[in-house]
């Protein structure tokens, strides 16, 4: 075993897009700072990757829509060459076999495709669940109150909600928590009638997380989206020329210029712990390194029960940890075309945003279902994105990158992956091609990614990209696990700062950034 | 007992069907389980005094308290242990795995050696107390009040360990007092002689093994024996038979309550309320905060609770402490309020007796720190005397003082005096 010399004041594991702004955040704070990241390059789940010879794509997060201002700022990344304009929005459409429904602008500003009286309809209702969205905004950049001893600026923090949440007026703010755990099914009912609409707000609200529209809750995850923005705008997306990578690349640019030290295909073996303390790390290659704090910005449970171990953490922790639930329900799907596709009835600028398949809310309950009893859907409902139209540089000439967010596909398929893997592929191509058709002649390569082979390939168990389902009960305090929501945990000098911690993921940075924010307060 | 209540002229096959789901689930008419000696302690329990233990039928006093607790003092007392909690630890990491549960250093007892010990949840609270024995290397008996195989499988998780319940299994047998030696010699457990405070040695019985460990809950000198269930009568039958001339007499709980009180022992949900019993957050309690300070080992690796103990300590966050008092008179202060000055409410005593041995009015007390920690002068207790139906209230002085209340050289004499 050899060890190095240096000592570090911090050691980030973990080079996705949290262990990145986590070490810029630190190194911007004077700290020694080495990131160690187990795989080829950094990114993880937000790499652009080659899936065929000449085809680009962005590994499993594909489109832009909520990293959030404060990593922007603090990591000054428009100077490392990310810059978003409103004219980079791209719009959401809802396919549908009676014609499209397309919100443009963020999230839906002007909505055509629908009548006068839906239109208006969703003016409004657009305008409550930002209003709404927005009271919960805050808490995205700030650590989940701390119920034990809550600190003056916990307090003040907790106190602007409470403002906010008064600013709604009496008759708005009772509707706030009305519905605040309410499925997304029976609101959109409320309100609206074009169905198509319906299951677009369907399917956002339930993408990423073992949920139907009907599922108790399912809101929040419109709520999620919601309070995320980009360019100033909340709801708004963007597809990333150069893919999610591009977005990767300007954080770690930004970390570099801070002074971390980044050092790829090091994956870690084990961190150290003397006397309840984390001291440093041990690689898989055997060295050893130190460091007065040591950030894990992979995932909770691998961080504990693999890296630190059970016997170095009590046995109530443990429970909790193995408890938290994340299994993926989520495929990403690759596909190397010959010549763009042609979805009917949308425009050239819809083909570069982002096309939904959830023609209902009944479609994407009746998609939920088989997920509960191991069996994915028949019926599948997707987002797909087709990069290529918006950089061209990601396929090559006159060809197209197609890629897209598949659901349900429940990580631990009854039948297994390897023989449900072709069937669902074919679901998949099969609804393509109900809304694109001629597309399955023209597919040159497909890549299709099951939570198994996202678990494999990004290190993310269960192939959950949140790194445990973002739902009411493992959220704000109770996320990764109740008692330690606030980025420490029970082993001095170790923090947790991906994904799996509050917020949650998608590329926002916030979790990345709030432990950073965490340690430095605490002058870890 | 199951009894028929009503007639059947004939029988059908429905019948017979719903006779053995009957059968099947009569479990509930047994409302207490009877342990492998029950037999024996049946035909001793003159005052039909029981009470539930654990789940168990166990005397509270089988014909005279006074008389029994004597026995222990005077003679040689059999006490059925079997409804104590008992689990088999057994594997390459049950050292470790132990270790990173109790607080005591478990890489420090030896094979053939026990040690009083507790456990704690991962807020330092205690959830239980309880004695582990080391039968080998590798195999262990943790005896405890509480049940707690889920906590004990999940803290397997990481480690080469197995772990199962094995209360009905074993059958316990308490022999303390003064005459519990030359019982076992007499009853020929050739070499139990050699038997230390806290050792335990195997010894042949009825082609099978009882396991005697020189242990007990008296404060006397004492012994406690595990045997296969099948074989618990014959090791009754055994020691009653080698005993009868050395005074041998079957107890109930409330005479070994009295000793062990003297010996200043505490009971887990009697002194304290266990971690996972308690309601009230305030009823938690620290190692520190019952007297079991000594057994935290911050040295030893990963345990438990080490975190929030050690941080209670740092920051002084420890609100409670278990005292022994002495107090005034000679009226038991049971459950009585204690006072500091005579007027502010500081704590509560959870034991308490007139002790024939110390020949004092002891207790034990739960106080308020600082009371009874940094002051520890000024106690009184309100006792209610009950005299021909009505109270009379008694404002007595008391003193904090060591425990054990009694300590008695035959405990720990090597070799044990042959009474």
């Amino acid at each position: 075993m050899t060890s190095s010399e240096t000592n570090w004041d911090a050691i980030v594991i973990g080079g996705g897009h949290n262990g990145l702004v986590a070490a810029a955040t630190l190194a911007k704070s004077g700290r020694k700072v080495l990131l160690l990241e187990a795989g080829s390059d950094v990114g993880g789940a937000a790499r652009t990757e080659e899936f065929a010879p000449g085809f680009r794509v962005s590994a499993v997060a594909h489109l832009l829509n909520r990293l959030h201002p404060d990593v922007l700022k603090t990591l000054e990344l428009g100077r490392h060459g990310l810059n978003v304009e409103r004219s980079d929005f791209v719009p959401s459409v809802a396919l549908s076999k009676g014609g499209p429904l397309v919100l443009h602008g963020a999230y839906g500003e002007v909505l055509t495709g629908a009548s006068p009286s839906e239109q208006s309809a969703w003016k409004a209702l657009r305008a409550q669940l930002l209003r709404y969205a927005a009271v919960l905004k805050p808490f995205l950049s700030r650590r989940p109150p701390e119920l034990a001893g809550l600190s003056l600026a916990e307090m003040t923090g907790l106190g602007q909600t409470a403002l906010a949440l008064k600013r709604l007026g009496k008759e708005d703010m009772r509707d706030f928590l009305r519905v605040l755990l309410m499925n997304v099914n029976d609101l959109l009912d409320e309100q609206l009638s074009d169905d198509r609409l319906k299951g677009l707000l369907a399917f956002d609200a339930t993408l990423g997380s073992h949920l139907g529209p009907r599922s108790p809750t399912s809101l929040l995850g419109l709520y999620y989206r919601l309070a995320g923005e980009i360019g100033g705008l909340a709801g708004a997306q963007i597809q990333p020329k150069g893919g999610m990578g591009a977005v990767i690349a300007a954080i770690r640019a930004a970390a570099e210029k801070a002074g971390v030290s980044i050092r790829p295909a090091t994956p870690v073996a084990k961190v150290i712990i003397e006397k309840g303390r984390a001291v440093g790390v041990v690689t898989q290659g055997g060295e050893t390194m130190r460091a007065r704090t040591v950030v894990s910005a992979i995932n909770p449970a691998t961080t504990i029960l693999d890296l630190v171990g059970p016997r170095e953490v009590d046995t109530g922790f443990v429970r909790k940890v193995k408890n938290i639930r994340m299994k993926g329900d989520a495929a990403k799907l690759h596909l190397a075309l010959d010549r763009p596709p042609q979805f009917t009835g949308v425009d050239a600028a819809g083909h570069k945003g982002r096309l939904v398949i959830a023609p209902s809310p009944d479609h994407v309950e009746r998609a939920f279902n088989p997920s509960k009893y191991g069996e994915f859907s028949r019926e599948p409902v997707m987002e797909i994105t087709l990069p290529s139209l918006v950089d061209p540089a990601l396929a090559p000439a006159g060809a197209c990158v197609l890629s897209a967010v598949v659901q349900y596909a429940p990580y631990a398929l009854r039948e297994g992956w390897t023989a449900g893997k072709p069937q669902f592929l074919e679901a998949i191509l099969a609804q393509l091609e109900t809304y694109a058709p001629g597309i399955g002649a023209t597919v040159r390569h497909a890549e299709l990614l099951t939570p198994i082979d996202i678990e494999a390939r990004y290190r993310m168990p269960g192939g959950h990209w949140h790194h445990g389902e973002l739902q009411a009960d493992q959220m704000l305090i109770s996320r990764p696990v109740s008692g330690w929501s606030g980025y420490d945990t029970p082993l001095e000098g170790l923090f947790l700062a991906g994904a799996g911690s509050h917020p949650g993921g998608g590329i926002s940075g916030a979790p990345g950034l709030n432990a950073a924010r965490r340690i430095i307060a605490m002058r870890g | 007992m199951a009894q028929a209540t009503r007639k059947k002229p004939f029988v059908t096959e429905a019948d017979t069907a719903v006779e053995a789901r009957t059968i099947a689930q009569s479990h509930f008419r047994t409302l207490r389980l009877g342990t492998p000696f029950q037999p024996r302690i049946d035909a001793l329990g003159l005052k039909q005094d029981w009470y539930n233990w654990a789940g168990y039928r166990a005397p509270h006093s089988l014909w005279d308290e006074e008389l029994e607790y004597f026995a222990i003092r005077s003679q040689a007392a059999l006490f059925d242990i079997s409804p104590m909690t008992k689990y088999r630890i057994e594997g390459p990491d049950a050292e470790a795995y132990l270790d990173r549960i109790t607080l005591r250093d478990v890489t420090r007892l030896e094979p053939g050696r026990v040690h009083y010990t507790a456990w704690c949840d991962d807020e330092g609270f205690v959830l239980d107390d309880g004695t582990l024995f080391r039968l080998s290397p590798t195999r262990f008996r943790l005896c405890s009040q509480e049940r707690h195989l889920p906590w004990l499988l999940d803290s397997g998780i990481g480690y080469e360990v197995s772990v199962e319940e094995e209360t009905e299994a074993v059958a316990g047998l308490a022999l303390q007092g003064p005459t519990s030696f030359a019982v076992l010699r007499d009853a020929g457990f050739a070499g139990v002689e050699r038997l230390k405070v806290f050792d335990l040695a195997e010894f042949a019985h009825d082609d099978a093994t009882v396991t005697i460990s020189r242990t007990g809950f008296t404060g006397d000198l004492g012994y406690e024996l595990f045997v296969p269930a099948d074989k618990a009568l014959s090791l009754w039958d055994r020691l009653m038979a080698a005993g009868e001339l050395r005074g041998i007499r079957a107890i109930g709980y409330t005479a070994l309550n009295r000793a062990r009180l003297e010996a200043g022992l505490i009971i887990a949900n009697a002194d304290f309320a266990t971690a996972e019993h308690a309601i009230r957050t305030d009823r938690l309690r620290m190692p520190d905060e019952i007297g079991l300070g000594f057994m935290v080992d911050p040295q030893k690796g990963h345990f438990n609770g080490r975190r929030a103990i050690l941080e209670a300590r740092a920051k002084k966050k420890l609100r409670h402490v278990l005292v022994g008092l002495e107090i005034e008179g000679n009226i038991p202060a049971e459950h009585a309020i204690v006072y500091y000055r005579r007027s502010q409410e500081v704590g509560l005593v959870s034991a308490a007796m007139w002790s024939p041995m110390a020949k004092r009015n002891i207790a034990i007390a739960s106080l308020q720190r600082p009371y009874g920690d940094t002051i520890v002068d000024d106690f009184w207790v309100e006792i209610y005397a009950m005299r021909e139906l009505q109270y009379q209230k008694l404002m007595k002085r008391a003193k904090v003082v060591q425990r054990p209340f009694i300590k008695l050289d035959r405990r720990t004499a090597n070799p044990p005096a042959d009474f």
